[in-house]
């Protein structure tokens, strides 16, 4: 056991795992992220806390997980290197640890250019892979990235992302095996709408025994119209959305219902795939519909942890 | 070379606004190069300048002339006392020609012209790719020949990122991922392997982070000691 935390212990126990994702509000008033956090409380193992999604000003991760810890929540914050140096950064895990967080996903973040802030300077001191390396040594080996010491000791488990849908295709395995020895011990992928190709993925992640080393969470996520899947598949750089799925949405009377089928079927056949761990549901906008796809893709009641 | 643009009309004739007589200087090296400040642009944009001033009924005199380049002393002491004949310079150099014409001579009062933009080179005729961000610690022996810090947009050192698809960055599928590019550069060197070394943090302090840069050798200075 790397920190305890209840997401670490459910991997351990060899459960498949379910993680949701919540995304902080444009305002101070987190009261709704509250409102979801509580209704699937006893549907997830845990919630990502994104941090400024889509480059989009939000209250921040940090704030948003602590609340959680409060309601005796257990929160994963996402922690970018889009907004923060390495000074920033560091001083951010080390209030996330003193606040009680056990869970950190480290990860690029989207452009500045796609946000709400365009004209922002980028920071990228280091980069996702760094971020992770800095984060692991600072806790196994006690020393922040410039070589300083830390005073006293610091735990949480670390986990990254990594997209299959993303290219060189070929390379993705490579950069899934990376990360693991920079640090990942879970990894939440790009959301998987191409189950083929994201068989084919896992395939060569079990080639080399990687899903051994490190819990792989299948990104999930409903879509809600068929304008949504359009413009993801158009306009989204690294999701792949095969035509069969937009033909189905566009056969489909109701297409929320759809949506949430074709995800409860995805959620589905990932537990069927040797070596995926759990799911990890990004219902974007759409926190509401966690628990049934949770119930009706056979996962409740969680197991005890 | 440094690539330039000029800056949009009504910006510099906003500019001008206070001065009667123009000085348009233009610059013999980079800008030339680049088309965008060399005799020729400064040549027509005295034209406009002049055009745009009648149209205001408004007197104006506006010179012209280049010189080989603005980032040196000893080529701007040669036209110091022409310059100071001008209410005001337009310099069509680089920012650092700019600043070379006020260090140089203090009573000159001297506008930019252009807009720089970066270090780089024309892939065609009429097409400008930034290439080098002056990082002050070059590390294209460890991508072959590609900078990552230049042309990735995260300039991230362990890529590509998740948004890297069919070989286009997640800003535009006008732009070319960089880090697909050199992962592919390194499968055809047989050398893929090498994108397994984590590569650590860069020191930033190389760059302009570290504060605005100087460079000192003794072994070209002219008053060194032996």
């Amino acid at each position: 056991m790397i920190a305890g935390s209840k997401l670490e212990r459910a991997i351990r126990s060899g459960h498949f795992v379910v993680t949701a994702e919540l995304g902080p509000p444009k305002g101070a008033d987190i009261s709704q992220l509250k409102h979801h956090a509580e209704a699937n409380r006893n549907h997830v193992e845990a919630f990502n806390i994104t941090d400024n999604q889509t480059a989009i000003v939000r209250t921040s991760s940090i704030a948003c997980g602590a609340t959680l810890v409060q309601m005796g929540l257990e929160p994963i914050i996402q922690i970018t290197v889009r907004d923060r140096n390495r000074i920033a950064i560091q001083s951010d895990v080390l209030g996330a640890a003193a606040l009680g967080i056990k869970n950190i996903l480290c990860l690029a973040g989207d452009h500045q250019k796609f946000g709400n802030e365009p004209g922002a300077k980028g920071v990228y001191d280091i980069d996702s892979m760094q971020l992770l390396k800095g984060l692991k040594d600072l806790r196994d080996e006690g020393r922040f990235m410039g070589g300083d010491q830390l005073e006293g000791s610091i735990s949480y488990f670390l986990g990254a992302v990594e997209n299959p849908f993303a290219d060189p295709f070929e390379y993705r395995v490579d950069r899934l095996e990376k990360k693991i020895n920079a640090g990942a011990s879970f990894i939440q992928t790009q959301c998987i709408f191409d189950l083929e190709r994201f068989k084919k993925w896992m395939e060569l992640v079990r080639e080399r025994g990687l899903h051994k080393k490190v819990a792989i969470l299948g990104g999930v996520t409903p879509i809600k119209s068929l304008g949504a899947a359009r413009y993801m598949k158009n306009n989204v750089s690294g999701i792949i959305i095969p035509d069969q799925l937009i033909e189905r949405l566009q056969g489909a009377q109701d297409k929320k219902a759809e949506g949430l089928k074709i995800a409860i079927e995805t959620i589905q056949q990932l537990k069927e795939i040797e070596g995926v761990a759990g799911v990890h549901i990004m219902a974007i906008a759409w926190e509401e519909v966690v628990p049934e796809i949770v119930e009706r893709a056979g996962l409740y009641p969680r197991p005890q942890i | 070379m440094i690539i330039a643009e000029r800056k949009p009309l009504d910006q510099i004739m906003a500019m001008l606004e206070p001065f009667k007589r123009i000085c348009v200087l233009g610059c013999g090296t980079c800008v030339t190069v680049c088309m965008a400040g060399g005799q020729k642009e400064a040549e027509e944009l005295a034209a406009l300048i002049g055009i745009s001033r009648k149209k205001e009924k408004k007197d104006v005199e506006v010179t012209a002339f280049t010189i080989e380049r603005q980032c040196e002393f000893e080529f701007v002491d040669q036209v110091a006392q022409q310059l100071k004949d001008c209410d005001v310079v337009l310099s069509l150099a680089c920012g650092v020609g700019v600043q070379t014409l006020v260090e140089r001579i203090p009573a000159l009062r001297v506008l930019p012209g252009l807009n720089t933009k970066f270090m780089g080179y024309p892939v065609e005729q009429g097409v400008w790719v930034e290439r080098c961000l002056g990082c002050g610690d070059c590390i294209l022996h460890l991508t072959q020949g590609i900078c990552p810090i230049t042309r990735c947009a995260k300039s991230i050192l362990n890529g590509p990122c998740g948004g890297s698809s069919e070989g286009k960055c997640e800003l535009s599928r006008e732009i070319d991922c960089a880090w697909h590019l050199i992962h592919q550069r390194l499968t055809e060197l047989g050398r893929v392997g090498d994108l397994a070394v984590i590569q650590p943090p860069k020191d930033w302090s190389s760059a302009h982070h570290g504060g605005p840069r100087t460079i000192v050798r003794e072994d070209v200075r002219l008053d060194r000691r032996e």
